[in-house]
């Protein structure tokens, strides 16, 4: 499969947090090749095995990106214009002046308002505008849109990918659907590779919301071992603190109370041997991806996660560098292959009462 | 519709050529001369059928609002600064066309899980900002987009039902305007069109023009402010869309032309078309520039509603577009000498 134009048909389908449906209808059909089973878990997140070589019964690894995006929320109508929230963490700093998706009886293109700035007194001009002051407008007539349109209907951002320079690319949904390419993009390396585990490939949904399709998808898995992928802060001007990673420099695998340290060490032992360029994650609590409900499913799950960098986060101009996304690929399929069915085994804690934990 | 057309194209002020030749292919066969003066402004004759003829100036501007290149730095991004007024609220997020190969650039800013206490509240300014294409250096970035290249907003016209979207709707609805009325039936009276350059740094072009056409009155065609959501306190200066061609009486850069005013509402009044006043305060246009041409010019401003102007995507009304070349039409084809007479 082409990398880039998978990407962008995932970062251009629409599905905000609950409403998932167009992206995992695109996932069904684009993973149906490559796994053995599919099923929707009850919340919608889409649910894929592909069947391991080991000996029965297998053990089971889960592999989760979130498939919802953050987007608004129709909360009323007022003279034909749409009063809105948010669904996530939408930055209402990006919003005025953007194009949009209202999915209402049908999709209806429109623009994020405000009142214009010639009117407006100066000190309001330099705020950021309040969500009581930001509308969506669709252009048509009043009567028109209520008949059109309903409180609770979802607005999506309307933006095609671009390609920049450098093989880098700008879109809307690349938080994460870079991470649902990647695995999708793996699960077609493994069609072509051994491994012992039965994998699990979840696209979840729910994440921006509170990780709900993580937490409930976890517990119908039941998984032995889990990686969580989603996207990480990349290098942009004025952002460069700890924690932030440069574009192009590959992954970063988290270390910290939400991961496993031995399924962190097997992957950082991974990443070497097969000289894969990453960084190393200080995640001192909250993850804040779905590793950290997956994590306390059922009687707990070692799990790790594994972030993509990504600049101008929650922004319609999300931008990856597609090297990144071929390396995480690269780094999943082959830690995939390479589990051993005793794998679990060497997670065993310190039991004696001697020396500290060398998982 | 050749809105589509002149809004798709990019034509920054100073930089207006691929707009030029959008008209010139639009314009060609019905106009009986044309050159392109020292600034390029599109001069185009079309004679009047009448005898002693009046010279008639009608001016859309060609230019919209951008960004420049100012500055690259080490990482490859490029420092712009606005050409025009472009509200800074409408940066972040945007999508832009850097340059004649329309290299795609993007703006975002600080994560909004990284922001401190209050620092979200604070609209960015364009000089804490950066256009990121891609570069990886400032060699690369330089060789892109060297100091001087334009950026415009990277939008396509859209049809939403009886309105259009797009960029560029000022001044590329009064093109549009102009376009239409060209395409026309002869006036009586010479009908000198300008389509101007630089409007959004000076009205520059205009004043050029209307020194070279020496009109004895001239019609500034633009799209216009409206102001029309919901608001605390319901009333605006501006424009609402729906509601007709508007009639600016005082704007920041002229008094319309009393006599012009007159004229223009008395066709509307008589054929029932329905029109609304730009009230005093806000804006300049053209008419700022070519009222003052030589010893003086008898000058007003008719222009389409347009919501969201000077930003990414600009709306607008197809009722209102036709109702402004309606109104044009009707008045112009009753403008005669006695209009003028004080």
């Amino acid at each position: 499969m082409e990398v880039i134009p998978l990407l962008k048909q995932l970062s251009e389908t629409s599905g905000l947090s609950g409403f998932e449906g167009p992206a995992r209808e695109f996932l069904r059909q684009t993973w149906q090749p490559f796994v053995d089973e599919m099923r929707e878990g009850k919340l919608g997140s889409l649910i894929a095995l592909k069947r391991g070589s080991g000996d029965e019964p297998r053990p089971k690894l889960m592999l989760a990106a979130h498939m919802d995006e953050i987007g608004l929320m129709v909360t009323g109508i007022e003279k034909g214009f749409l009063r809105i929230t948010r669904v996530g963490g939408t930055d209402r700093r990006v919003l005025l002046g953007l194009e949009v998706t209202v999915h209402g009886e049908r999709d209806l293109p429109g623009i994020v308002a405000a009142r214009p700035p010639h009117v407006l007194p100066a000190e309001e001009r330099k705020k950021t505008v309040p969500w009581t002051k930001l509308f969506v407008d669709v252009g048509l007539p009043a009567e028109e849109v209520e008949r059109l349109v309903s409180v609770g209907d979802t607005i999506s951002i309307q933006r095609e990918m671009t390609e920049l320079k450098n093989r880098r690319v700008a879109g809307k949904a690349m938080d994460d659907r870079a991470c649902v390419a990647v695995i999708t993009l793996a699960l077609e390396q493994l069609a072509r590779m051994q491994h012992a585990w039965d994998v699990f490939a979840v696209a979840t949904v729910q994440e921006e919301t509170g990780l709900k399709g993580a937490t409930t998808a976890a517990y119908g898995v039941a998984p032995d071992l889990a990686v969580a992928l989603d996207a990480g802060f990349a290098e942009q001007p004025g952002v460069s603190e700890a924690g932030v990673f440069p574009l192009g420099e590959g992954p970063s695998i988290g270390i910290g109370p939400n991961f496993s340290p031995g399924l962190v060490a097997r992957l950082k032992k991974v990443a070497e041997a097969h000289e894969i360029p990453y960084h190393i994650e200080p995640t001192p609590g909250d993850s804040g991806t779905d590793a950290w409900a997956i994590q306390i499913s059922r009687a707990g799950v070692p799990t790790a996660l594994i972030s993509l960098p990504i600049r101008y986060m929650h922004q319609p101009v999300e931008t990856l560098d597609v090297k990144d996304v071929e390396r995480t690929v690269r780094l999943l399929a082959v830690f995939v292959a390479g589990l051993e069915e005793n794998f679990l085994e060497k997670l065993a804690w310190n039991t004696t009462t001697e020396g500290v934990d060398k998982q | 519709m050749i809105l589509e057309k002149l809004s798709n194209a990019i034509g920054i002020s100073g930089d207006e050529g691929d707009v030029r030749a959008v008209v010139l292919e639009a314009i060609q066969e019905h106009v009986d001369e044309f050159k392109v003066d020292t600034l390029g402004n599109l001069l185009a004759f079309k004679r009047g059928t009448g005898r002693n003829r009046l010279r008639v100036m009608l001016a859309a501007h060609m230019d919209e609002v951008g960004l420049m290149v100012v500055d690259h730095d080490k990482d490859g991004f490029l420092q712009a600064r606005t050409v025009g007024g472009i509200d800074p609220r409408l940066l972040p997020g945007a999508l832009f066309h850097v340059g004649p190969e329309r290299i795609p650039g993007v703006v975002g800013v600080k994560p909004i899980h990284l922001l401190k206490e209050g620092e979200g509240e604070k609209v960015s300014k364009i000089e804490s900002l950066a256009v990121d294409i891609g570069a990886k250096s400032k060699d690369e970035a330089k060789k892109l987009a060297p100091l001087g290249t334009y950026a415009a907003f990277a939008t396509q016209f859209r049809e939403l039902g009886t309105t259009v979207s797009g960029k560029a709707f000022d001044d590329r609805a009064g093109c549009a305007v102009l376009v239409e009325l060209l395409r026309g039936e002869r006036f009586r009276f010479d009908l000198h069109a300008a389509f101007t350059v630089q409007e959004e740094v000076g009205l520059r072009g205009a004043q050029v023009a209307a020194y070279a056409i020496e009109p004895d009155c001239a019609f500034a065609l633009e799209g216009t402010i409206a102001d029309d959501t919901p608001k605390e306190k319901e009333g605006s200066p501006t424009t609402e869309l729906g509601q007709g061609p508007a009639i600016t009486v005082m704007d920041r850069s002229v008094i319309s032309d009393r006599r012009l005013v007159r004229l223009l509402t008395g066709a509307a009044d008589e054929l029932d078309i329905p029109y609304q006043f730009k009230q005093p305060g806000i804006g300049g246009t053209d008419a700022g520039a070519i009222h003052l041409a030589r010893e003086g010019v008898p000058a007003v401003t008719v222009a389409v509603p347009c919501r969201y102007i000077h930003g990414p995507a600009a709306l607008l009304s197809l009722k209102d577009f036709d109702n402004t070349v309606r109104l044009m039409r009707e008045s112009l084809s009753r403008l005669t000498r006695r209009t003028l007479k004080l």
